[in-house]
């Protein structure tokens, strides 16, 4: 699109408007010693050939994902994305759309937020679902704040292993607020129940746990929900969506809210971002849903129509008493997740689960046999692992990187109170992928290699 | 429109019926016909206290939200709980079926405060 700045006489107008002589005199209040002098220092400029080139050139200086095989998680999974779901992605209805503001006329999009509600309610086992929002860390934190209005209390209980970063966003929402947000540290990589116990009470407002954990690993959380319940608490369970291909959905253990990052259904890695966060609620809960929702109608001759509901607790029509300062949605990595879920539909998504949870197992028990490695926690987990390395994780990483393997996480590099590889595993990692990593990782085990 | 003689009336739109100590309270027939169709009626728990002036309340229609601000000060007897699943009630029958709160009025010298049918209707233009 060819932009046109102000014209010389544009400004000239604009000046004379206001009543001021000179531009300068407007930014006279900028002390001098701040202001740049002489001109800016960039390049001259180049013609577009130049340009492609120079970007490509600078696009090679980064590990590409598909020269790579990654065993990289913690929030991000290296899942298959079919063809038809970027194919589809990039038509321009949808790919230059914004969420939509005038609704009805938008009813292609209205329809994709509807399905993508209906398939996450239904691997949720939550009532309803909104039509999005920005990832799985502002989920978590809205379901927060969610949680205190509801209960008009403000104490958020962490049970860890949560993502640490998703852990930041919470304080961060929750700081401005005034809410104490209690983080109790795990025990052998699960939720520690007997301490989560003592801590929750008739001031919390809710407890956060995350399932399959930071850490890959499951807890079992139904007796927690039984407390938390009891104290007249929410529960919000952060749930990885793949896994409940093969897990039981939340709402089977207790859990009234469902957060969780939307990336492993359909949605490229794409250096972190854009990500899609996944909020759905049980039924008493559905004024307080931050964000939009689509519903089914009827119009006046009686055809099905489709709708933004509850609108009027958004932002843009209820002010400073919203349910929450979002009123957009992740719209285009919202129709990816849909286009993704129907083109797996259940056996496709429990298949997924399926082989990443056995490829992961059998990553865990092979590098088990390693001399110098550990499989940290001996719990259940779905697809992801913590291993104790011979030496330190960043140095296998670093090696890793140049035999094109992603070898995982450091966990001490997000967390400094925790260590540790962390291993995920997807279906498209092959047997002899994984094999060759293992034999990659037993080059370490009595230590540095010269 | 219909406003009834025996109601008295807010510059907001609200009414009450005065019994006794007693006063029932809803929104008129002018507000529901401005607001549209009534989808949610946010009501204070009973016991709560109530300020002359101040909001008790939110009513949502389709397109748009409000608040509701109680006639007279008092405190909540009762709600209409038949609003939860047909707030419709609202637009239905403002003055009967649609009512929102009955009140325990602390000081009946509010009620001079309010304005009657006609000069509410006035304030609207009818």
């Amino acid at each position: 699109m060819t932009f046109y700045p102000n014209t010389d006489e544009d400004r000239r107008e604009m000046l004379e408007t206001i009543g001021v002589a000179r531009f300068e005199d407007l930014i006279r209040e900028i002390p001098d010693e701040i202001r740049l002098k002489g001109d800016l220092k960039i390049p001259e400029a180049m013609s577009e050939l130049e340009v492609y080139t120079h970007l490509s050139s600078l696009a090679k200086k980064n590990t590409s994902m598909s020269d790579s095989i990654s065993f990289l998680g913690a929030g991000v999974y290296d899942h298959f994305v079919p063809s038809a779901v970027s194919a589809l992605l990039s038509r321009s209805e949808y790919y230059t759309a914004y969420t939509p503001y005038q609704a009805e006329v938008s009813q292609g999009t209205l329809q994709a937020i509807y399905e993508y509600q209906t398939m996450i309610c239904r691997l949720t086992g939550m009532d309803v679902s909104n039509a999005s929002m920005y990832d799985g860390g502002s989920a978590m934190a809205e379901a927060a704040l969610l949680s205190a209005s509801q209960t008009g209390r403000k104490k958020i209980v962490i049970g860890h292993p949560v993502n640490p970063l998703y852990v930041q966003v919470v304080k961060t929402y929750c700081h401005g607020q005034g809410f104490e947000v209690v983080e109790i540290p795990p025990v052998d990589g699960i939720v520690n129940a007997e301490m989560i116990n003592r801590v929750i009470d008739d001031k919390t407002a809710s407890l956060i746990v995350q399932q399959p954990s930071f850490f890959g690993t499951l807890s079992e959380l139904f007796p927690l929900s039984e407390v938390v319940h009891s104290k007249g608490s929410i529960f919000i369970v952060n749930a990885n969506p793949i896994s409940l291909g093969i897990l039981k959905p939340p709402s089977e253990y207790g859990a009234d809210v469902v957060v969780g990052e939307g990336q492993p259904l359909g949605i490229q890695k794409s250096f972190g971002g854009p990500f899609l966060g996944i909020f759905a609620v049980k039924e008493f809960l559905l004024r307080r849903i931050p964000g939009r929702l689509a519903g089914v109608t009827v119009d006046a001759s009686g055809e099905r129509g489709f709708v933004l509901t509850l609108q009027t607790r958004e932002q843009q029509i209820r002010r400073e008493r919203a349910t929450s300062n979002i009123c957009t949605n992740e719209g285009l990595m919202m129709l990816a997740s849909t286009i993704y879920m129907s083109l797996m539909g259940k056996e496709g998504i429990r298949e997924v689960a399926i082989q990443s949870t056995a490829k992961a197992h059998y990553l865990a028990d092979q590098i088990s046999r390693l001399p110098g490695y550990r499989i940290k926690y001996h719990q259940p987990f779905f697809n992801e692992f913590v291993v104790t390395t011979p030496v330190a994780p960043s140095s296998i990483i670093e090696a890793g990187v140049r035999e094109n393997f992603l070898a995982g996480v450091d966990l001490s590099a997000l967390n400094q109170s925790e260590s540790g590889l962390l291993v995920a595993v997807t279906e498209k990692r092959t047997r002899s992928e994984i094999d060759a990593f293992v034999k990659f990782l037993e080059r370490f085990s009595y230590g540095m290699l010269k | 429109m219909d406003f009834p003689q025996e109601l008295k009336y807010t510059k907001d739109h609200e009414w009450i019926r005065v019994d006794g100590e007693v006063g029932i309270v809803g929104i008129t027939e002018y507000a529901q016909s401005e607001l549209g169709d009534i989808v949610f009626v946010e009501l204070p728990d009973i016991g709560t206290k109530l300020e002359q002036g101040k909001q008790f309340g939110t009513i949502e229609a389709v397109k748009t939200v409000s608040d509701l601000y109680a006639p007279v000060s008092g405190e909540v007897l009762e709600i209409n709980t038949a609003l939860k699943d047909s707030p419709e009630l609202v637009n239905k029958e403002p003055y009967n079926g649609g009512w929102m709160l009955k009140i325990k009025i602390f000081n009946k010298g509010e009620l001079d405060n309010l304005l009657d049918a006609s000069n509410y209707a006035t304030m609207i233009g009818h």
